[in-house]
């Protein structure tokens, strides 16, 4: 083969792979002008007040309002990052400052097989054993916010912990081995100095976690009850915006389906938000 | 090397196109079978009635060998769209038709109650239909005036559009909406599931899932069961219909009649459903068609 045949080879591969890459790229572009399309003239013509700021929601008797749901997906993401942030965050702590190579090679692969486990099952076992749990024990249907946020806490642990133990993995040694020659603990050293310096990485990963429990949608439509109130306390039965679409999807036509196809709009400027906070953090990461 | 390399590729898009080749010449094998009168109907709509299509379905074309019947789901609210387009031959309905639904050819092939579920332990035994609905409109919340229990109730319904839903929304409610705080489920088996295990619940579903699980309410006094609504004395029930956009002919009418007939309103019933001749009477749809076998 002539210097030239490789040279042209070369350039093949490179493109090839150059159009794969941009398909990724594509279909997002694709998804989210399908989304666009068939949601926007609904919101046009219901108004963007009535959609947003409404409560009332009665598709097929022309009332299209998904404030409850906003507020309902608003707080079961909070309430996901109260259960899971702190547990994840610990976690990864201990498996970045604290544990012996041994321990990490049994804990790393079991956090990965929690991100494996579909959602479908964390949410039978949410209704089969948290859901009659809170309900005898707390009161309300037992099918709510709380218990939502529990399940979802648990589901977004494989992704806070994954990226905060890289950021504190990539805290150079020369950190640590300063802080230990000051006399300082290893508790001390870690939440003094590693975790200041791994600071950005550790909200990208909080904040990554929360894009997680906004999109998640089979264990909620299981475990939150649906209702479509605004909850008045952590019992109360909620409905998220990914649940909403999902469980009218089957039978909606016309408007009603544009609507959800609206919700779906509304739900893509929430994960977009997410992520840019999270990239923003990430880059400020960079610059240091 | 590179003539390796040429030759390989060769060989592969050889294999390519043989397989290409391959595929086509199989799918004309199939297609001697169309000339011989190879045809198909395509149902759409109701999950609700979906099953039991599947199941006249496959009786069907064991019966006729040289006919597909494709059962598809979607809703209700789908299944009329897909009779008035045309995308289905029969379209399938689990509530009634609402006023500017109608203009389509409807066709029903049975009845199935409705039944209020409440978990085992619940003393409740009867609920007159106001009861009910202020109890799904959200004006009465506690127990306390109807059991003596003094708890929450955990209303559950079904999500909107959904045929069960439509029909609980017309019989039971009339002109109020169900309180947007009750529990949504998706599913007849989802709102069974959730009674069997909360005692303060209480739910709707088809008459036929009712079990062990849970306890079937009376409503104005008539405990529900195929009998009560067969005799007309429990009136909370709904049509199962197949639609067409013009009277049937053809394939769809045949399969139709065999719905229709002694040995399909058989199989509908052992699945728990009513027959529909007992309460609309001997349609005359297939009158011609079963003379006309009857000549054969």
């Amino acid at each position: 083969m002539s210097a030239a045949d490789i040279k042209r080879k070369e350039k093949l591969i490179q493109r090839i792979f150059l159009v794969v890459a941009f398909s990724s790229l594509f279909s997002l572009f694709l998804i989210a002008l399908f989304i666009f399309v068939e949601g926007l003239p609904m919101i046009w013509k219901v108004g963007l007040k009535d959609f947003l700021l409404s409560t009332r929601w009665s598709p097929t008797k022309g009332h299209f309002g998904i404030f409850a749901m906003i507020v309902s997906s608003f707080w079961v993401t909070i309430g996901a990052l109260l259960f899971g942030g702190p547990l994840g965050l610990m976690c990864s702590i201990f498996l970045v400052e604290f544990s012996s190579a041994r321990m990490r090679a049994v804990i790393k692969p079991a956090l990965e097989l929690l991100a494996g486990i579909p959602s479908v099952v964390y949410g039978f076992l949410g209704v089969v054993y948290l859901v009659p749990l809170v309900r005898d024990y707390l009161g309300g249907p037992g099918l709510s916010l709380l218990t939502s946020c529990i399940i979802l806490g648990i589901m977004i642990l494989p992704t806070v912990i994954s990226i905060s133990v890289d950021s504190l993995v990539a805290v150079p040694d020369s950190y640590r081995e300063a802080a230990f020659s000051l006399g300082a603990t290893r508790w001390q050293t870690t939440h003094m100095v590693t975790l200041h310096a791994a600071k950005s990485g550790i909200i990208t990963a909080l904040v990554l976690g929360m894009g997680r429990a906004v999109g998640e949608t089979m264990a909620v439509i299981m475990i939150a009850g649906n209702a479509l109130k605004i909850p008045l306390s952590p019992l109360d039965p909620i409905r998220t915006l990914t649940s909403n679409i999902a469980l009218e999807m089957g039978y909606a036509s016309g408007l009603h389906r544009q609507a959800l196809f609206a919700t779906g709009i509304v739900l893509f400027f929430f994960v977009m938000a997410l992520n840019m906070i999270a990239t923003l953090f990430a880059r400020r990461k960079v610059l240091k | 090397m590179n003539a390796t390399g040429r030759k390989r590729i060769g060989l592969w898009s050889l294999l390519v196109v043989l397989t290409v080749l391959f595929g086509c010449g199989r799918k004309d094998e199939s297609t001697p079978k169309k000339k011989g009168g190879y045809a198909s109907i395509i149902i759409a709509g109701s999950t609700s009635v979906q099953p039991f299509a599947e199941k006249l379905a496959e009786i069907y074309m064991v019966k006729n060998p040289n006919t597909v019947v494709n059962v598809q789901g979607g809703g209700s609210t789908a299944g009329i769209r897909a009779a008035q387009t045309g995308i289905a031959n029969i379209g399938t309905s689990s509530r009634n038709l609402h006023p500017e639904e109608k203009g389509l050819f409807e066709i029903p092939i049975a009845f199935d109650g409705i039944a209020v579920i409440v978990n085992p332990k619940n003393s409740l035994r009867n609920l007159s239909t106001e009861t009910l609905r202020a109890i799904y409109a959200g004006k009465i919340l506690s127990w306390e005036t109807l059991t003596g229990v003094k708890h929450r109730i955990t209303t559950i319904t079904r999500e909107e559009g959904s045929g069960t839903r439509g029909a609980f929304e017309e019989l039971v409610m009339e002109k109020l909406e169900i309180d947007p705080g009750c529990i949504v489920q998706d599913s007849n088996g989802a709102v069974r599931e959730l009674v069997a295990t909360d005692p303060y619940a209480i739910g709707y579903i088809s008459l036929g899932l009712v079990n062990k699980q849970v306890r079937a309410v009376a409503l104005d006094g008539v405990a529900p069961s195929v009998k009560a609504v067969k005799e007309k004395r429990y009136r909370f029930f709904r049509p199962f219909l197949f639609l067409t956009r013009k009277k049937p002919a053809g394939l769809p009418l045949h399969f139709i009649c065999f719905v229709l007939s002694d040995e399909g309103q058989r199989i509908l019933a052992k699945e728990g459903l009513i027959p529909a001749s007992i309460i609309h009477g001997e349609s005359d749809l297939c009158r011609q068609q079963t003379s006309k076998e009857k000549k054969n």
